[in-house]
């Protein structure tokens, strides 16, 4: 008897929870995101109507409501990488396009910082990188927060390299990076120190303009 | 990769800018993409209806037809449009895939129709949606079982048997379809007599007879009249170990044949008695044999081929089997937790009967399926409430899965139900189709014999009926397909009667004695070869195996002078054996002005009076054309 009781005790606590997360789904379905109107973004970006167009198509395809979260943000971007685990990753990238900083990615969002990437000057390319590495947002990159992502960025790469990842490669590159980056010896990198020694290295230089016509 | 997330491709491509300052070598260059950046609107007409869509959204499959360059095969450059000629309403569903990357099965669609649609728009129907799946499969699966017995039912019953079958064919056939023949009808009716002899027998053995003169126990009929008992099992066993080694022989495929079910029933049928033969008189040895008897009772198994509803009872098991799989389990455990139970709420009790907990497993079944013999009772008031429980619970876990199990078998028995009726009925309907197509025959024969082809005049027009078109064009296909392969049509009584004037007349041969004689040449013309004659030539003969080889003959050599010369039925043994030979077949009619390099080198006797007869010309002759009919 104790047994049949316990069971259907079980039960009710078990359905609360559930409930609960049913009602946050509700919620988040029923509140819908709109854009700004079209000419705003035409005006805020370097697209052309009818690429902005194309655009929202595809973004209110995915998202019916507007927005992305991280976690939906961290599995699409994990799809393109199945070899590794992008989810760091994914989480860094997604800190950076979130501008308010409120958990989930808009429309203007997605846009604003896509006519950065790929309409955007060297300048403002550098600067959004900055920004993507500079994870707390104090305005200096220190050997902590880069080796985070670097780390993630071999995350991605997953186990099955050639030649095979050893434990201090993210450390090495790091190190590589700030001997190069780190003009005042400093131990951090500001964003002026930054754009200057990118500047200065022709590979980079000449790789920012491959990535024009993505869309 | 979901095409969903090709939408966010340029996307991740772009945030790649953030790997550049750490990149310690350049990026490879970017593919150039020369597809127009400009998104259109396309217009897809389905037989009328019209839809529209961004080309975009129907790039996101590019595996489809839609998605693909194949769809240009479809664009009509006067009406700027993508023209289909299929269902429009399936069409709907075909779009929404491609809108919301799901697809979703129309639940009043028929299942066969949305996979054809699927098929020829080049989607797999894997991807359907979650939501759709289940009924999607169960729908299927319906479907091929129908389907499946269908063919089933074809190939069982009334075929007519092919021509050329050995007589092993034929026994399989015989034990397959009892109803084919009458010496299998009574094979089938005394298996079926002396298997309820050898149960019967089996059973009445061991009722207790009166004993015999000078003795006080009872006896068993089985030890009181040991020799009429034992006569007739080896009588019995005689007929299954016969009729079991004459299936063996007949078996098309022997391993498959001693592997299914019914043979091992058969085997274990007759194998004690053989096993009783061989076992010496030892009384050790003997007690094992006794037990060994009871494997004699397979044989009411036998009964499966003589009644349908049994195997009915037995595919239906069988199809049940994860759910009653289920069931066992289930059971076994609910067994094990209350005779556990019983037992150690017993276990104070004195000279109680749960001594161990395997002995409480026959209580806790008892009860559970509420037997209740009462040879084991619980005395204790713990060992009381538990035992209701457990009777409680035992109705709950035996009455869940049966409903699916009786759910299944009620499907399958209303299934062959339909099976059956359906075969009356696909009778009936034959029956009438083939009257349709003899219409069809007829018509053309009818053309021919009122002059159609000769006689284009306006004086002939009167006699030739009212025809359409089609018929006009099919007519002449006929036609072409005559003088091509120089031979015509003609219906089973002319046919009949130049037999008849041949076989008398010319040291000539049919192909059907010649398949007597030879049986080179019966492989050379293969039934398949005949049935797709007659497919090819929709107003052939009905099928009567001369008239079929008319088309087949591999070889006619026609003279650019001699009178049209009818079939190679005529053609000697000698011509048709060096045709034989030849083994290059091709599955079309081919006219080829090949040089006759296996011309045969004598010449029939020229006799124009009697039409069919085949006319050879000299090798060095190249005005003749040779025409190879055949097939594989």
């Amino acid at each position: 008897m104790g047994a049949v009781v316990g069971t259907l005790t079980l039960q009710t606590s078990r359905r609360r929870p559930s409930r609960d997360n049913l009602d946050d789904d509700l919620e988040l379905s029923v509140v819908c995101h709109r854009p700004e109107g079209l000419e705003q973004l035409e005006a805020q970006t370097n697209f052309s109507k009818k690429e902005l167009q194309v655009l929202y198509r595809g973004f209110k395809n995915e998202c019916p409501s507007g927005a992305v979260n991280e976690e939906t943000f961290k599995q699409i971007y994990s799809q393109f990488f199945p070899h590794g685990d992008a989810s760091t990753y994914a989480h860094y990238l997604f800190n950076s396009f979130d501008s308010s900083q409120n958990g989930s990615i808009k429309f203007e969002d997605f846009v604003t910082a896509l006519s950065i990437l790929l309409r955007g000057t060297t300048t403002e390319k550098l600067e959004w990188t900055f920004n993507l590495y500079d994870i707390n947002r104090d305005g200096y990159i220190n050997k902590e927060e880069m080796t985070n992502i670097v780390k993630a960025i071999y995350d991605m790469m997953g186990r099955f390299t050639y030649p095979a990842l050893k434990t201090d490669t993210p450390k090495q590159h790091v190190d590589a990076f700030f001997q190069k980056m780190d003009k005042n010896r400093d131990g951090v990198v500001t964003l002026d120190e930054f754009i200057l020694s990118c500047q200065e290295d022709e590979n980079i230089m000449r790789s920012l303009q491959l990535f024009e016509n993505v869309i | 990769m979901a095409a969903g997330v090709a939408t966010w491709l340029p996307f991740a491509r772009a945030a790649a800018v953030g790997w550049l300052p750490l990149a310690k070598k350049t990026m490879p260059k970017p593919p150039v993409d020369k597809k127009s950046r400009n998104d259109e609107i396309l217009f897809v007409n389905v037989s009328g209806l019209r839809f529209q869509t961004w080309k975009n959204t129907l790039d996101r499959y590019p595996d489809t037809l839609l998605g693909s360059s194949e769809k240009e095969f479809f664009y009509n450059e006067d009406t700027q449009e993508y023209f289909f000629d299929r269902d429009p309403e399936m069409f709907r569903h075909i779009l929404n895939f491609y809108r919301t990357g799901k697809l979703h099965y129309p639940r009043q669609e028929c299942i066969q129709a949305f996979d054809e649609e699927l098929a020829f728009y080049g989607i797999v129907p894997d991807i359907i949606g979650d939501c759709c799946m289940e009924e999607y499969r169960d729908r299927k699966k319906e479907n091929q079982e129908r389907l499946a017995e269908d063919t089933e039912a074809e190939n069982a019953t009334d075929t007519p048997l092919p021509p050329h079958s050995t007589s092993r064919e034929r026994l399989w056939r015989a034990f397959e379809n009892p109803h084919t023949s009458t010496m299998a009808l009574v094979f089938y009716y005394v298996t079926g007599f002396f298997i309820a002899v050898s149960v019967i027998a089996n059973v009445v053995e061991t009722v207790p007879c009166r004993p015999p003169k000078g003795s006080k126990k009872d006896l068993p009929c089985g030890e009181k009249y040991t020799l009429a008992f034992f006569c007739m099992d080896t009588a019995c066993v005689l007929i299954f170990t016969f009729e079991y080694l004459m299936r063996l022989f007949a078996a098309p495929s022997r391993c498959k044949f001693m592997r299914s079910v019914m043979s091992v029933i058969d085997v274990v049928a007759i194998m004690p008695y053989y096993i009783g033969l061989v076992m010496p008189e030892n009384e050790d040895v003997s007690g094992a044999f006794v037990t060994l008897r009871v494997f004699r009772v397979f044989r009411i198994f036998k009964f499966s081929r003589h009644s349908q509803g049994l195997r009915i009872l037995g595919y239906t098991l069988k199809s049940c089997a994860s759910e009653l799989g289920f069931l066992l389990f289930s059971l076994t455990m609910a067994i094990i937790i209350f005779a556990t139970v019983m037992f150690y709420a017993e276990k104070g009790t004195k000279g109680t009967n749960f001594t161990s907990i395997p002995a409480s497993f026959w209580y806790t079944i008892v009860t559970m399926t509420t037997l209740g013999y009462g040879d084991m009772v619980p005395n204790t008031i713990a060992g009381k409430i538990f035992g209701s429980i457990c009777s409680l619970s035992g109705v709950l876990v035996i009455a869940l899965p049966v409903p699916v199990i009786v759910s299944n078998f009620s499907r399958i028995y209303h299934q062959n139900q339909r099976a059956d009726k359906m075969r009356a009925q696909q009778k009936v309907r034959l029956a009438r189709i083939r009257l349709a197509k003899k219409g069809t025959t007829n018509a053309f024969l009818q053309y021919k014999e009122e002059g159609g082809f000769q006689g284009r005049g306006s004086d002939n027009a009167l006699c030739l009926k009212n025809r359409s078109s089609f018929e006009h064009q099919h007519h002449h296909l006929l036609h072409c397909l005559e003088k091509t392969t120089n031979h015509e049509f003609t219906d089973e009584l002319t046919f009949s009667e130049m037999c008849m004037t041949e076989s008398v007349g010319y040291r000539t041969s049919r192909s059907t004695s010649i398949s007597s004689q030879q049986g080179v040449a019966t492989s050379c013309c293969p039934r398949r070869a005949k049935r797709r004659a007659i497919r090819l030539a929709n107003s052939t003969v009905s099928v009567s195996r001369g008239s079929v080889q008319e088309l087949d003959t591999l070889q006619v050599h026609k003279t650019s002078a001699g009178p049209q010369s009818r079939s190679s039925l005529n053609a000697r043994t000698e011509d048709l054996k060096l045709n034989c030979e030849d083994r290059d077949f091709t599955a079309a009619i081919i006219s080829i002005p090949t040089p006759p390099a296996n011309t045969p080198d004598e010449s029939l006797p020229p006799s124009p009076a009697i039409p069919g007869i085949l006319r050879n010309s000299r090798p060095t002759s190249f005005t003749h054309e040779t025409v190879k009919i055949s097939s594989l």
